[in-house]
């Protein structure tokens, strides 16, 4: 009993114990931003979850998901969509390495370069479409040029198939992935390089066994936000690819079915679907980069 | 001058990678690829260009003729000027209302540890993560049953999403680097929590909040899944203008879209030329710390 009374007597008020676990009323600071994110994203995730199980005929169940899977067409545009962003993400991805690791380090003109990387991607998946319409179409100068040049006997078709999506996201995702991959290395501390050739390393083993294992995590982080990039491909879909065919991708039908046929559940379903298969890449993405060194990179990064 | 030359000679020659004047084959190869890709870029920018100035221009290298009337055209007939106007004032209304909501957002999660944070963080983060059509979808259907669908409103709610947690993301670091004793002298000094906001920590801000200012308006203005789902005919911006003029091919003129095209690339270039003297390239692309993602 005494006890009791003198524990209250030290005990401090409510607010002060509070405080001291950090909430106090600087924390009303946060409550605008966060009631947004809640009510504009948290929310309408959840409800479309919820509508996703409630599909058009009535009733709550998964009709709108078996409806998805026991469509060949609908089906159809898992594979169609893996099979543009995964090549589109890994080119990117690979590609990256060895023009940053050339292009790494200051020289005259770097800041111009990076400049007109930027370019394509503010541009945006529209305006590159366009472009490419244009430049690879049949009377375009890049066949025109193949035709002078005699590669050719007639012209190529690079447009409205798979192959104009696939630059499209090429010439958007490529200076995406070059710029991550140039920051993650100038992250790497270049003295470590440096003692790897004091100790006799040549170029090659410098970069497999130092640069690599460095820059690995990066990689995997630059994969996955290519690859997400690509995977939610729509617009150059339409514009450049062939909609009603090989690029007829996940982002199309959920917007079919959003817009053309007013079937918010099965958009909601395929939406989420789409979200599903994206973790299950960055999931796997994610389990081999937790095998790797994780450590400090000795640099600014 | 002769000073700085003698302290490049050792620096040069220390580095592991010293420039010859013939490079390796690989280092041709690497060359290459990045000369294709300008070329490739290049001929895009310069197809659409041309095409947009063009009088004909079917089986030739370059058009018959030249004119400027396409401008003309694609400004009375996509109304560009009410397009335009529209851009410019959900970009402004996003920038202001992302840095409203989230720079004291990022004041918290910058100075404050409390129950929860990671938790708090990782919701701001998704938005970011996620490729905008997944969470487009749902998010127009919710937009639509509140009546928000079709009107300039909606494009802004749409477009705010990802804008504030990306102003989070710019700011939270930002603040981190300011020294936190500065504001406890203000306090010991007498100023309560508006004071210090307003007097010391506003000015201090100002480059932070500039730099997500401008990477704010690049992504709202290039954002085309967003504001294509929430738009309406009067709630258009110029990239899915643009988008429903190039899908309607064949009913315009290919060079009046063109036109629309260029002008959508030179007001994207204007706001990139002053976007870049305030923040580096690779920020315009991503902001990402690695400790976040793992």
């Amino acid at each position: 009993m005494s006890n009791n009374v003198s524990s209250a007597n030290v005990r401090p008020s409510l607010k002060h114990r509070l405080a001291e676990r950090g909430i106090d009323t600087s924390l009303l600071l946060i409550v605008p931003g966060l009631v947004f994110v809640i009510v504009l994203f948290v929310y309408p995730f959840l409800y479309g979850i919820g509508l996703s199980f409630q599909p058009v005929g009535g009733g709550i169940g998964l009709g709108s998901y078996t409806a998805f899977f026991s469509d060949p067409y609908q089906v159809g545009t898992i594979w169609k969509t893996l099979r543009l962003a995964l090549p589109a993400a890994l080119f990117n991805v690979i590609f990256s390495i060895p023009i940053g690791y050339a292009l790494r380090g200051k020289f005259r003109g770097k800041r111009f370069m990076q400049t007109m990387l930027v370019i394509p991607i503010s541009l945006g998946t529209v305006l590159v479409a366009q472009g490419l319409l244009l430049f690879l179409g049949r009377g375009g100068w890049l066949n025109r040029f193949l035709l002078l040049i005699h590669v050719t006997k007639s012209p190529i078709a690079l447009v409205n198939n798979y192959w104009g999506v696939l630059f499209s996201l090429i010439i958007t995702g490529f200076p995406f992935a070059f710029l991550l991959i140039s920051s993650y290395l100038s992250g790497i501390d270049p003295s470590l390089e440096s003692a790897a050739a004091i100790m006799g390393a040549n170029g090659r083993q410098r970069f497999t066994r130092i640069l690599l294992p460095l820059l690995a995590p990066g990689l995997a982080t630059t994969f996955i936000l290519t690859f997400v990039l690509a995977f939610s491909v729509f617009p150059s879909a339409t514009l450049v690819g062939n909609p009603a065919g090989e690029t007829r991708v996940m982002a199309l039908a959920a917007y079919q079915a959003f817009a053309e046929k007013f079937d918010y559940s099965s958009a909601s379903a395929i939406a989420i679907i789409m979200g599903l298969i994206e973790l299950v890449v960055i999931g796997l993405v994610m389990l081999w980069r937790s095998t790797l060194y994780r450590g400090s990179t000795g640099g600014k990064g | 001058m002769s000073a700085m030359a003698f302290e490049r000679i050792p620096a040069s020659e220390g580095s592991p990678h010293k420039r010859r004047l013939v490079g390796t084959p690989g280092q041709w190869v690497i060359w290459g690829l990045v000369a294709i890709f300008f070329i490739f870029l290049a001929g895009i920018v310069v197809s659409v260009l041309v095409q947009s100035f063009a009088t004909t221009w079917f089986t030739t290298w370059l058009p018959d003729g030249y004119t400027f009337s396409w401008y003309k055209d694609a400004w009375k007939q996509f109304q560009l000027g009410s397009v335009i106007r529209v851009t410019v004032q959900v970009a402004l209304l996003v920038i202001a209302l992302s840095v409203l909501l989230g720079v004291p957002a990022s004041y918290v999660l910058a100075r404050k540890s409390f129950p929860g944070k990671q938790l708090v963080f990782g919701l701001f983060l998704l938005p970011v993560m996620m490729p905008p059509i997944t969470y487009g979808i749902p998010m127009a259907t919710v937009l639509y049953k509140w009546g928000l669908g079709g009107t300039v409103w909606g494009v802004i709610a749409a477009n705010l999403v990802p804008a504030v947690p990306f102003v989070i993301m710019t700011m939270t670091p930002f603040i981190e680097q300011i020294n936190p004793s500065i504001e406890s002298a203000a306090r010991m000094s007498g100023a309560g929590t508006g004071s210090v906001f307003t007097r010391i920590l506003a000015p201090m801000l100002v480059p932070g909040i500039l730099a997500s200012c401008v990477l704010v308006l690049v992504r709202t203005v290039g954002m085309f899944e967003l504001t294509f789902l929430n738009s309406g005919p009067t709630s258009n911006t110029l990239v899915v203008k643009l988008y429903y003029a190039m899908n309607a091919a064949g009913i315009r003129a290919p060079q009046s879209v063109a036109a629309m095209a260029v002008v959508y690339m030179a007001m994207m270039l204007v706001i990139l030329i002053v976007a870049l003297r305030f923040v580096n390239p690779t920020q315009l692309v991503a902001r990402i710390r690695d400790d976040n993602m793992g």
